[in-house]
């Protein structure tokens, strides 16, 4: 599914990612945590597609193709999507409006119709009940004046309609109540099939409750230190990430 | 005054007199007429050396011979003035073919008791002479100096009454169309509208020509909105790239006279409009809105001012503009709030959007206040696109060109939900959609 080979990635002439290797299989889902700053979204952006991230080294293969040729919505098309940390605010631009572009957007990729207006209503309502959001949401614009977590909540309802392949969600649980943790596992394990691939970043253990992951990462300065199963989340939560540094030092 | 003001002024002059013959007489009318000719002899062209016309240059106008237009003989293309039929709206219309009336093209049906709508001409020709002491009376024409070449040249144009206590409910609609052939033309058709008391009207002034017309139109509308009376005025700015458009929009409110403006620019190589309200009565008030998108080889010029003369008025303007290529635009938002004015409240914004590094806005809020129990708020912003808004809409499919224009839409769209009429509105999507760089919503 996704393959990345010594990535090294620049800010403003700042290297973030410094050599970070990664391989995602089909069905999978992998766990990435780390400290602050370590490049965790960096990564979710690079393989989105944001430009003002310079790719200095190395190499990503997404599906059999050089990922980092594509443009952003090529990316997206071809079933990639990210949920943001910090989702966009668009006054003016009508949250449905967008739902209905995005869905459109890859149905034509894939060569199918594009739905009308009441298929899409008909499909946007069954979506919204699973992420246990009010219709109202339907006629704001897009994250205007949401609140963090229904601004998290309607990333997964724009991943549940564009039904992606790969799916990197970067701290969509930071900022959730209890239950709307669980609403947002509950839309994340709706989407999960063999052929379909997740990548969650977060700095929690409690999602991985509720997602288990076959693999977690540990993404410190700029690199992949340490992966495992999923009982690395739980040391992780037990005792920081202080010893993986001393780990590394001494290595 | 340089001697190339009065050069240019002197060419008027001339103009005027070859045509002078053929326009309509009588005794106010002759005297009106004469006293602006002199009064635009004397102060000539703008230049930029003038505090109002800083940043608008009037030289490629100056420079060309414009003839004046007689309304002899010109007839627009019928499928391209399909076109410029406003779809879905029910209205009384007149068509004015370079500013002169055309009955053939005009439909204006059945009229309330008491309401007048028909040519300037028609008016004038009355002999019970509705319009004197009216026309003029409104418009400031030592303010406004090309408000008196129009009135110098008077000949045609719309003139509208509504008397006291009627309401006309469909609206006036104004097409002023101009015919392209090889001589520019000069054209000056004059808007008149009188609103009684607690009537209440809406009008749609348009503009549109074919594609290569390089005419210049000099309009005046003068509105008296009588105590009470609500007016509803949309300035409809289509013309072609090569057109040089001035106009000055003068209104004189009464006590709780409403007046709202919609000023949509969309067209034109050189406009500039000045807008102005005054309102002398209590309890009036000013809505005016805004609303230009400016491209390539375009320069529009917006200059409103608002006369806050007595207390407990309101005014309330909102004005957005598009810019790209090399566009160029002026805003310029005068708000005078009188000695006597208390309790006004008046707010003004002007926000833009700038598509590339080379258009350019000099944006301008003027606030004078004289009085101290008020209220006035004003604001203006130059910003561009939103980088992450643009990659947030392209990370969930949207291409570039979709996202950019998602993104404008969004940006003038507020505006746009700000004008009343349905029919307007969509007409206004479509067009702005269609006059965007790139041209056409995904
Ligand atoms: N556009 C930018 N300009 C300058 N520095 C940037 C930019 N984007 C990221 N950085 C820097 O890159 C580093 C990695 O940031 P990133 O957002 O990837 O961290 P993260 O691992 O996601 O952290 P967190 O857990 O706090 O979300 C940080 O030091 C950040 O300040
Ligand atoms: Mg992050």
């Amino acid at each position: 599914m996704l393959n990345i080979k010594d990535l090294k990635v620049t800010v403003e002439n700042t290297p973030i990612l410094k050599g970070l290797d990664l391989a995602v299989g089909a069905g999978e889902v992998h766990a990435i945590m780390g400290p602050n700053g370590s490049g965790k979204s960096t990564l979710g952006h690079v393989l989105a597609g944001r430009d003002e991230y310079e790719v200095t080294g190395g190499s990503v293969e997404y599906q059999g193709k050089d990922l980092l040729d594509l443009e952003p919505e090529e990316r997206a098309r071809e079933g990639l999507f990210l949920a943001f940390q910090y989702p966009v605010e668009i006054p003016g631009v009508n949250n449905t409006y967008l739902l209905k572009a995005a869905l459109n957007a890859v149905r034509k990729h894939r060569g199918e119709s594009e739905v009308d207006a009441v298929e899409f209503l008909q499909l946007i309502k069954d979506k919204m009940k699973i992420m246990d959001m009010d219709e109202s949401f339907l006629s704001r614009g897009v994250n205007e004046g949401f609140s963090g977590g229904e601004k998290k909540r309607n990333e997964i309802l724009q991943m549940l309609v564009m039904e992606p392949k790969l799916a990197i969600l970067d701290e969509t649980d930071s900022g959730l109540d209890i239950d709307a943790l669980k609403v947002v596992a509950e839309g994340v394990n709706a989407l999960r099939r063999e052929d379909r691939s997740i990548v969650l970043i977060t700095h929690y253990q409690r999602l991985l409750d509720y997602i288990k992951p076959d693999h977690v990462h540990v993404l410190s300065g700029g690199k992949i230190v340490k992966s495992g199963d999923h009982t690395l989340a739980l040391e992780l939560e037990e005792h920081g990430y202080d010893w993986l540094k001393k780990e590394a030092a001494s290595a | 005054m340089s001697g190339e003001q009065s050069n240019s002024a002197r060419n008027y002059e001339l103009a005027h007199a070859e045509v002078a013959h053929q326009l309509p007489s009588g005794g106010w009318l002759d005297t009106l007429r004469r006293e602006a000719l002199a009064r635009f002899g004397r102060q000539g062209f703008p230049t930029r050396r003038d505090e109002d016309w800083k940043y608008t240059s009037l030289k490629s106008i100056e420079k060309q011979r414009f003839v004046p237009a007689t309304g002899a003989g010109a007839e627009p293309d019928a499928a391209w003035l399909d076109q410029c039929r406003i779809e879905g709206l029910e209205a009384i219309r007149l068509v004015f073919v370079d500013g002169f009336f055309d009955a053939g093209l005009s439909a204006i049906g059945e009229l309330p008791e008491g309401v007048r709508v028909q040519s300037l001409a028609a008016a004038l020709a009355d002999e019970s002479e509705p319009l004197k002491g009216r026309l003029g009376a409104v418009a400031d024409e030592d303010m406004h100096r090309f408000a008196a070449l129009n009135t110098a040249f008077v000949a045609d144009g719309a003139w509208l009454h509504v008397p006291a206590d009627v309401e006309l409910e469909k609206p006036v609609h104004l097409l002023f169309v101009t015919t392209a052939d090889d001589t520019p033309r000069l054209v000056q058709p004059r808007v008149l509208v009188s609103a009684g008391r607690h009537s209440k009207l809406t009008l749609i002034e348009h503009y549109a020509d074919p594609a290569g017309a390089s005419a210049f139109t000099n309009v005046v509308t003068e509105i008296d909105a009588g105590e009470g009376a609500r007016v509803e005025h949309y300035l409809l700015q289509e013309h072609d790239s090569a057109a040089y458009h001035v106009g000055s929009v003068h209104v004189a409110q009464q006590a709780d006279s409403a007046y709202v403006s919609h000023n949509v620019n969309l067209g034109g190589a050189l406009v500039r409009h000045d807008i102005h309200p005054r309102m002398l009565g209590e309890g009036a008030h000013t809505v005016m809105n805004g609303l230009f998108l400016v491209g390539d080889g375009q320069h529009v010029d917006n200059h409103t001012r608002v006369d806050h003369a007595v207390p407990h008025t309101g005014s309330d303007e909102y004005y957005k503009g598009v810019l790209w290529g090399k566009g160029r635009a002026v805003f310029n938002g005068k708000v005078i709030i009188h000695r006597d004015a208390q309790k006004t409240d008046a707010s003004q914004y002007n926000g833009n959007l700038l598509l590339s590094p080379m258009a350019e806005i000099d944006t301008k809020p003027e606030l004078e206040i004289y009085a101290d129990d008020v209220k006035a708020a004003h604001g203006a912003t130059v910003g561009q696109l939103d980088e992450d808004a643009l990659f947030y809409l392209r990370s969930r499919g949207l291409d570039a060109r979709a996202a950019r224009e998602v993104l404008t839409f969004a940006f003038a769209g507020d505006v746009v939900a700000r004008m009343g009429l349905a029919p307007l509105r969509e007409r206004l999507e479509a067009a702005i959609a269609q006059r965007l760089p790139g041209g056409g919503l995904a």
